[in-house]
């Protein structure tokens, strides 16, 4: 790498200077809007208050939402991981050119619009969708799925489980193979490989994994927005509301930078935490 | 080492969720029935045409194809001369630059909304077509960086030293050896952040005005008030778009190292 002078910054400027108009001014203006006073009868107003923290801290309402928006990414991630890491162990023991063919089926969906997943979901879980023409087929009776948690959370771990898959796969690849084979020639059963050589050198990929999950759970809108209804409402779609239907922005801003907060503490914060205990443990 | 009959069945599964809701939706976009139902023996094309006659659907998907052409085309030229600092100079704040072009994937999209709606409502640029596509320049240019540092960092610097060497000048040097060894990197950028762009919901939903709301915002708005199968349609023809793009990609690119390398 060349030393520092002129160049490097004057070929990063502009990105810099974008970025910082277009990322960090709006933030830092969303920030001071949130504390901004706020009527009904006339916007927002001049002066500054810390009201609409005190009205989100205040009302149980508020809390309920969270708790549910909470609760909801949870067990999305938790499915992604009982889910996701067995199929990235599977697709990794596939052979030539099946183990490319099925990650591509795995991770391909990415690409492909959020809302056109939501609404197959609403298709396939609808009251006359294919899951509830199978459960009256084998005499269940239907089941109302969507506008529940059930289909928030069922197209969530849908769009989320690539980002599972990824850093699993990735971990998995710079598994040495002749390590489990060492293992099972010395005794070792199926099982005893999985949990003590396999299991803990895949363990980094599978929290950076949960972690992404959970914060692009909690922060989801589309698929709340479609499939959760108006009745259930997270985080991301009370925030919706407030901007665009109630227009106190000032509320509404106030939401968006707690959850801005919770997912770089997540993202950033115990990331790095993660990733520098594994590093001591492991003796790199 | 050789999967059992469990691991084959439960890989099977996996697959089968992936893959529902996408062939259902293709499925019933042939229908020829006014309900939601998959269309046994009889096809028809008529909800495809409802679609090319829907005024709106077809004015949002024209603004989504020109947003996303530009944004993507934005995000390189801002992408390419920053990857090229941060991979080939050592300087202090490249760490610092690096996580703030990388922000994108870690701020939610939705608080990129709602933070770009407060910078246009004071320009008083709400409803400019613009600055809906530098918001979108914005959320697509980690994608193109990331592609381009990869492609910079698999090629050799010494190459461009010695040219230099030989006597061709900065410029020289970058049109006719440095571009050219990461033009897949630039191509595989453009058209992720392009399928990026096109696919935008969260933070558009936010920025858009009636005149400029694009594909998928309009989608999100027909779903919430009435589904009928002209959804299906649409959707049918966004999911055979991007197949399209990403075989691009793969020829391009290879689309197995584009996807792993997309974590976000």
């Amino acid at each position: 790498m060349r030393p520092s002078r002129g160049a490097p910054y004057l070929l990063s400027a502009p990105a810099l200077a974008f970025f910082a108009f277009m990322v960090l001014l709006p933030l830092a203006l969303t920030a001071l809007l949130s504390f901004q006073r706020f009527s009904y009868e006339s916007g927002v107003q001049p002066g500054f208050t810390s009201g609409a923290y005190a009205t989100v801290l205040g009302d149980p309402w508020y809390w309920g939402i969270f708790a549910r928006t909470g609760w909801v990414a949870l067990l999305a991630t938790a499915i992604c991981v009982l889910v996701g890491v067995p199929e990235a162990y599977i697709l990794s023991r596939m052979r030539a050119p099946w183990r490319s063919v099925f990650l591509l089926v795995i991770l391909a969906p990415l690409l492909v619009s959020v809302v056109v997943r939501a609404f197959g979901w609403s298709l396939v879980l609808g009251p006359a969708g294919f899951v509830n023409q199978a459960l009256e087929a084998v005499g269940i009776g239907a089941v109302r799925m969507l506008y529940t948690p059930v289909a928030v959370v069922v197209a969530l771990v849908h769009v989320m489980l690539p980002f599972m898959v990824i850093p699993v796969w990735t971990s998995l690849q710079k598994l040495d193979p002749m390590v489990e084979n060492a293992a099972l020639s010395l005794g070792a059963s199926r099982l005893t490989v999985l949990r003590r050589v396999v299991l803990p050198q895949v363990l980094p990929g599978v929290l950076s994994g949960g972690l992404i999950v959970f914060a692009l759970s909690a922060s989801a809108f589309a698929i709340p927005g479609l499939l959760g209804g108006r009745r259930l409402k997270m985080v991301a779609t009370l925030i919706y509301d407030q901007y665009l239907q109630e227009l106190n922005w000032p509320l509404g801003a106030a939401i968006a930078l707690a959850l801005l907060v919770v997912n770089l503490v997540i993202l950033l914060g115990t990331q790095t935490l993660v990733e520098s205990t594994w590093r001591k443990r492991m003796g790199a | 080492m050789r999967n059992g009959p469990f691991a084959i069945g439960f890989h099977a599964l996996v697959v089968a969720f992936m893959m529902a809701p996408l062939v259902v939706v293709c499925l019933v976009a042939f229908t020829p029935a006014d309900t939601l139902s998959v269309p046994w023996g009889q096809w028809s094309l008529r909800w495809f045409r409802a679609v090319f006659e829907h005024a709106d659907l077809m004015s949002s998907f024209r603004n989504s194809l020109f947003v996303a052409g530009f944004a993507a085309s934005g995000s390189v030229l801002f992408a390419v001369p920053a990857a090229l600092a941060i991979a080939r100079y050592d300087f202090p704040g490249r760490h610092a630059l690096n996580g703030l072009l990388m922000s994108p994937l870690i701020v939610p999209h939705l608080v990129l909304g709602v933070a770009m709606l407060r910078l246009f409502a004071l320009l008083g640029a709400r409803g400019s077509t613009l600055w809906l596509t530098l918001a979108h320049v914005v959320v697509v240019t980690p994608y193109a960086l990331r592609l381009m540092l990869a492609a910079l960092a698999g090629s050799d610097p010494s190459i461009e030293q010695a040219a230099r060497s030989l006597g061709a000048g900065r410029w020289t040097v970058f049109r006719r050896i440095t571009l050219p060894l990461v033009l897949p990197g630039v191509t595989g950028g453009w058209l992720l952040g392009f399928i990026n762009s096109f696919d935008e919901v969260t933070m558009s939903i936010f920025i858009t005005s009636p005149r400029t709301v694009t594909l998928p915002v309009r989608m999100y708005m027909l779903a919430t008030e009435s589904i009928d199968p002209m959804m299906a349609a649409v959707s049918a023809l966004i999911v055979a778009l991007t197949a399209v793009v990403m075989l691009v990609l793969d020829r391009l690119y290879g689309l197995d190292r584009v996807l792993v390398g997309q974590q976000g």
